[in-house]
């Protein structure tokens, strides 16, 4: 797959000294979605303000579409749209006005036809003359989305776009992301929220203390870190898991009721078959079985903890 | 060069004229009018003739200059402060614009509004004495470069101001005082040779003497070394706002 945005060493330390990317090495491919997760203060803006050219590199490099962030800054910047995490917007402007000031500012003709369209993608289009300020908050964060559209450009930036939006609002922009990722547009999507990264990425990146923790595809992620767990329900009350489990690491639910075994998808010494085995000839009477799957939201967890 | 993005910040900046023209065109209409019922009128009709002019008419050229640089200040600060303090500049700063297309945008918009003020004013001035203006291209001249110079500076205060505090401080306290103390309302012959000579290190008191020059061919100082000083004055902000823009000073993190 090709790479659209390459970045390399790069790093930043502000004024106050404080280290927000520390060697950053990252490839984002064409087309695809890549999720940002990360806790408060991770690095995940400093990283993407950077390459959208808001934030200056303290070193390293990053070339967008084969071209130098700061040296090709018109080229780099004019296939660039960027939706921040507040909802910076002037409170007496249409959406009309703001939108066409979108375009123009990234230097692109006009072309009503377009933003048009774009509107009513966005179901902004019969608000198309209503000032800002008369807007609900997920209407001002849908006029941010289509100001960032305005130029067609080739890269998203989603910088925490679903924060503090209702639930329904967060499956309307997923739709939206969807929508513009089958267009063949690359998204980089910051969240607090796995969940959502779990939904919309296809892979996924964990920032901590500014530094790159991973970067897997998800499905990966999810089979290589994920944990499984065989939840076992037993006929009869258990108070201790019989001697004979023990190499196993099998935990007892407070009621007795229940043993579960955690078990890693891709550790090869797991072998399924032998623990049920086990747990039959350890005179244990099995009721029923349950599979339960680990979240991104365990991984990521897991993840910064272990830093 | 990005042209659309310099057209739609000019005309971006202009619509917040259009949008709040009464109250910019009513204020210095209503200060103009004050300032000729008080000092033309009033006071103006027992003070005698300066070089020959009537004090209604002398104090026309200073009084077209205490609005315009108040003006070019306060429209240049404005337009590129509020950005900041709302957060849109993150466009501004994500966007293919160079820092030289902003400044055209924004400085080219708040000395275009100073402009339009200095016709009304002298409009409005002009329904109370009978004004000639004895070199139309230097007055033009004067009145572009200064509206030019002072967006300019505006634009430095609203770069470096990052409260609404800051931004009213050098035009309340620096320039105010300056263009009072500048000969807008009497020629500096008046004062006592000591203040003749203080007066020389106030920049305003240049302006305001080539721009009277121009009306009525009686100056301060040689109307060239007024034309030196706006040109002057000009360089160094655009110095200071390079070195800004170079930097990413109070812009960029």
């Amino acid at each position: 797959m090709q790479t659209i945005i390459s970045i390399k060493n790069l790093s930043k330390v502000y004024d106050s000294g404080f280290n927000a990317l520390k060697s950053i090495n990252l490839d984002i491919n064409t087309g695809e979605i890549l999720g940002l997760l990360g806790p408060n203060g991770a690095g995940k803006t400093t990283l993407i303000s950077t390459i959208c050219g808001i934030v200056s590199p303290t070193s390293g490099e990053v070339t967008v579409d084969g071209f130098d962030i700061i040296k090709d800054f018109r080229k780099t910047r004019s296939i660039i749209g960027l939706v921040p995490q507040e909802l910076t917007l002037g409170s007496f402007d249409t959406v009309w006005g703001t939108v066409r000031f979108s375009r123009g500012l990234f230097g692109a003709k006009r072309d009503d036809a377009y933003l048009e369209e774009l509107l009513k993608d966005l179901s902004l289009f019969d608000k198309k003359d209503s000032e800002i300020r008369m807007l609900s908050g997920g209407m001002k964060r849908r006029v941010l989305i289509a100001k960032a559209l305005s130029h067609n450009p080739k890269i998203l930036f989603l910088d925490e776009p679903t924060a503090g939006v209702d639930v329904e609002l967060r499956k309307d922009l997923w739709k939206i992301v969807n929508v513009l990722k089958s267009k063949g547009v690359t998204i980089i999507l910051t969240t607090h929220y796995i969940e959502e990264a779990e939904e919309l990425a296809d892979r996924i990146g964990v920032i901590s203390n500014g530094e790159l923790l991973l970067v897997e595809k998800k499905a990966h992620l999810m089979e290589t870190l994920g944990k499984k767990q065989l939840i076992v329900e037993l006929k009869e009350s258990l108070s201790k898991v019989p001697s004979s489990l023990d190499k196993h690491n099998i935990e007892i639910s407070e009621d007795g009721m229940h043993i579960s075994y955690t078990y890693i998808v891709k550790d090869e010494e797991t072998d399924m078959s032998e623990v049920l085995q086990e747990i039959t000839n350890s005179g244990l009477h099995i009721k029923d079985l349950k599979i339960v799957q680990s979240s991104l939201e365990d991984i990521f967890v897991d993840l910064v903890k272990e830093k | 060069m990005n042209l659309m993005a310099i057209k739609v910040i000019y005309l971006n900046e202009m619509m917040r004229f259009w949008n709040t023209l009464f109250q910019s065109v009513a204020s210095p209409v209503i200060s103009t009018a004050l300032y000729f019922v008080v000092f033309g009128s009033a006071i103006g009709s027992r003070i005698e003739n300066i070089d020959g002019i009537s004090y209604g008419l002398f104090i026309v050229p200073g009084l077209t200059m205490l609005s315009v640089l108040t003006q070019s200040i306060s429209n240049a600060s404005f337009g590129i402060f509020f950005p900041k303090f709302t957060g849109t500049i993150y466009e501004l700063l994500s966007a293919p614009v160079s820092f030289y297309e902003t400044l055209i945008g924004y400085v080219g918009a708040a000395a275009t509004k100073s402009l339009i003020l200095a016709t009304i004013i002298l409009l409005t001035a002009n329904l109370f004495v009978d004004l000639n203006i004895a070199h139309p291209i230097w007055m033009l001249s004067f009145l572009v470069l200064t509206c030019v110079a002072f967006s300019l500076f505006g634009f430095i205060i609203g770069l470096w101001a990052d409260n609404f505090e800051k931004l009213q401080i050098i035009p309340l306290l620096i320039i105010t005082p300056l263009v009072f103390l500048g000969g807008s309302f009497y020629s500096i012959s008046m004062l006592p040779p000591v203040w003749q000579k203080v007066t020389l290190f106030n920049p305003v008191l240049y302006l305001v003497s080539g721009f009277r020059w121009s009306f009525f061919e009686i100056s301060d100082v040689g109307v060239g070394v007024s034309l030196l000083m706006v040109l002057l004055f000009l360089s160094i902000c655009i110095a200071i706002i390079a070195w800004m823009f170079n930097t990413g000073y109070k812009l960029k993190q």
